[in-house]
């Protein structure tokens, strides 16, 4: 166990050094000097090499990349900034010389409301669509869920956004314009202003989790083992949730393991449709903006949670499924 | 002979095309379904459409980048104005007095043409690779499935920005970023499915007889993956044309005046209070052509396994 653990960690650490390395050198081929980008309107040639020498713009590309890594104390204020100095440190916005870290940690809990709420939310409809219509196949339920699924898997976020933000606040004015409250401020109005973002999620993910999970569980439905439970005369609903539900699970965990990770670092869509600033919609901006140090920020957040995710599923299979070594 | 084919007609794990009389039968199944002939024949209506969309511009006059009726089509206040028959507007106009029909029906050309075409080159990089990995095993395997992992948590949008910001935003450049994003999904696929063919005993006997790998490869393996190639390749078509509506949504595809589906709708969620057909009208050629594409895909994997739907609870 500990061993995976670790051998997981070599490997995100090697993850981690590739994924940003591409970052760096993709980013340095776009055009542009962010230096110039920096600094006022007509600042002297002086100031703008002195702000390039700051963001460590005059060194060459595997220098700056390796300050990102491990950097020295570049803006002179006793805090480097490299991902490995302590504390860590993910450099300074081109953009606003903003702190990377604290502009992350900043948006965290936009993204993670609007992740947390869609899961639970896409696993309940899921797996009650999936199982309903996998309980009677051929049936009229399982031809509506089945229905359902198809829209849902085939419905673009953005657009569902648009449609929910259209009729439900704009024509009904059931629910609040699109935006954010922080959960501290009052969780009552975070909930409610979440419901539509939660829902356009939901649909969209819930739809290929049931559609996976009736597949799965048709498919062990004809296992000896199913047969020989019934034989036995086990009551039906033990058998479906305890030989049938469950060993159709470990596909479900990996898929969920890779969303979630996804999640994490944003789900862009839906932030930029309904005005959320989490993550994903940093990262937009930052793309837009050539921000570098933004940019590699949510890359190495992307990076790291997908990575702990996938870590996540490997562990809860060994729980799932005793066979696995 | 025939008892031999008989016997291989229903092989293990993996769905194989074998014959063209296993493959009539494929073909027999799919088309009983009623939802696939309505998903084929509105995809050929949709593409004649596409192809036909000058056609159209002609006939209402409108080309799709004409600001020709920038002023009688929009308000003093800017605002879009909706169906006109008498200037041949059927569904409306945007904010730059364009028409939405006209438009849309372009946009399908983009849509379908970057569904299609990244999905081919997803197919062609991830068959190959997946063959290879899942053939060779070994550290071949290992390099090439940790190659995978790495692409697999790459942010797809900044790789879109960069390479846009390169090479410009034309139309091949969006293929090469769709097919990026989704041919590591292809590659673990095919690899699951070559472990399966690698054991088969038709493999070892070809092995027997001093088949190279390569050889083996091309006349054993790749044969037996054209099924679930055809399935996962119809499937992969609406994520792709979903993938780039959502980068062109982003304002990372195809840069203005072009008509996308993915922008129109950007476009039209700043008109949604006044404006609905520009979200109606795009929106609804978006949806209902990835529904027909995964309606086409279902039918034809459940034509090429006959085993599914026959459980019961």
């Amino acid at each position: 166990m500990i061993g995976i653990v670790l051998r997981r960690l070599a490997w995100l650490a090697l993850l981690i050094v590739l994924i940003t390395a591409i970052t760096y050198t993709l980013f340095f081929v776009v055009p542009g000097d962010p230096a110039v980008q920096a600094v006022p309107k007509g600042a002297s040639p002086q100031t703008i090499a002195d702000v390039r020498h700051r963001m460590g713009l005059d060194q060459p590309l595997w220098k700056q990349y390796l300050y990102f890594l491990h950097g020295p104390d570049l803006i002179g204020n006793g805090n480097p900034s490299g991902i490995l100095n302590w504390p860590p440190n993910l450099g300074y916005s081109f953009k606003n010389q903003e702190p990377v870290l604290q502009t992350i940690l900043d948006r965290l809990p936009v993204s993670l409301s609007l992740a947390l709420g869609g899961v639970v939310l896409w696993l309940a409809i899921g797996f009650g669509v999936g199982i309903v219509s996998a309980l009677r196949p051929g049936s009229a339920r399982d031809h509506a869920a089945m229905v359902f699924a198809l829209v849902g898997v085939s419905m673009p976020q953005f657009l569902l956004g648009i449609l929910l933000i259209y009729f439900l606040y704009f024509r009904l004015g059931i629910f609040p314009a699109p935006g954010y409250v922080p959960f501290t401020e009052s969780p009552s109005s975070w909930a409610w202003h979440l419901v539509l973002p939660w829902c356009t999620l939901a649909f969209t993910y819930a739809a290929a989790y049931s559609r996976i999970l009736r597949s799965n569980m048709l498919e062990v439905a004809n296992e000896n083992w199913v047969v020989l439970a019934r034989a036995k005369g086990v009551r039906r609903r033990d058998v479906i949730r305890r030989h049938v539900v469950r060993p159709a699970l470990p596909p479900v965990v990996t898929m969920l393991g890779m969303d979630i990770g996804v999640l994490v670092s944003g789900a862009v869509v839906v932030e930029v449709v309904f005005g959320l600033n989490g993550v994903g919609k940093l990262a937009v901006d930052a793309l837009t903006n050539q921000d570098l140090p933004v940019i590699a920020g949510c890359v190495l957040l992307a990076a790291i949670s997908v990575a702990v995710a996938n870590l996540a599923v490997d562990l809860t299979y060994r729980v799932l499924d005793p066979r696995v070594e | 002979m025939s008892t031999l084919a008989a016997g291989a007609a229903e092989p293990q794990e993996v769905v194989a095309l074998g014959g063209s009389s296993q493959l009539r039968g494929v073909a027999r199944r799919f088309w009983r379904k009623r939802v696939a002939r309505l998903g084929v024949v509105y995809i050929a209506l949709v593409i004649a459409l596409a192809v036909g969309a000058p056609l159209v511009a002609w006939a209402t006059g409108h080309p799709p980048n004409d600001l020709g009726h920038q002023y009688d089509m929009t308000t003093d206040l800017g605002l879009p104005k909706g169906p006109n028959w008498d200037l041949r507007f059927y569904a409306g106009a945007d904010q730059f007095g364009r028409d939405i029909l006209v438009r849309t029906l372009y946009g399908a050309r983009i849509s379908l043409l970057i569904g299609i075409a990244s999905t081919l080159v997803a197919l062609v990089v991830g068959c190959a690779i997946g063959v290879v990995a899942g053939f060779l095993r070994g550290p071949v395997d290992t390099v090439l499935s940790r190659g995978v992992d790495v692409v697999l948590s790459f942010p797809i949008l900044l790789l879109a920005l960069a390479i846009r910001a390169v090479f410009g935003a034309s139309l091949w450049i969006i293929i090469l970023v769709v097919a990026f994003a989704t041919w590591p999904y292809i590659a673990r696929i095919v690899r699951g499915q070559a472990l399966i063919i690698r054991e088969q005993e038709y493999v070892q006997a070809a092995r027997a007889l001093g088949a190279s790998d390569w050889r083996i490869m091309r006349e054993h393996v790749l044969p037996n993956l054209v099924g679930p190639l055809i399935v996962y390749g119809t499937l992969i078509i609406p994520v792709n044309i979903l993938l780039e509506a959502a980068l062109a949504f982003l304002g990372l595809g195809l840069p203005p005046p072009t008509a996308t589906w993915g922008q129109m709708l950007a476009d039209g969620q700043s008109y949604y209070a006044t404006a609905v057909w520009m979200i109606a009208v795009p929106g609804l050629a978006l949806l209902s052509v990835t529904i027909a594409f995964n309606l086409v895909g279902d039918a034809l994997r459940d034509a090429l396994d006959p085993r599914t739907g026959q459980a019961t609870l």
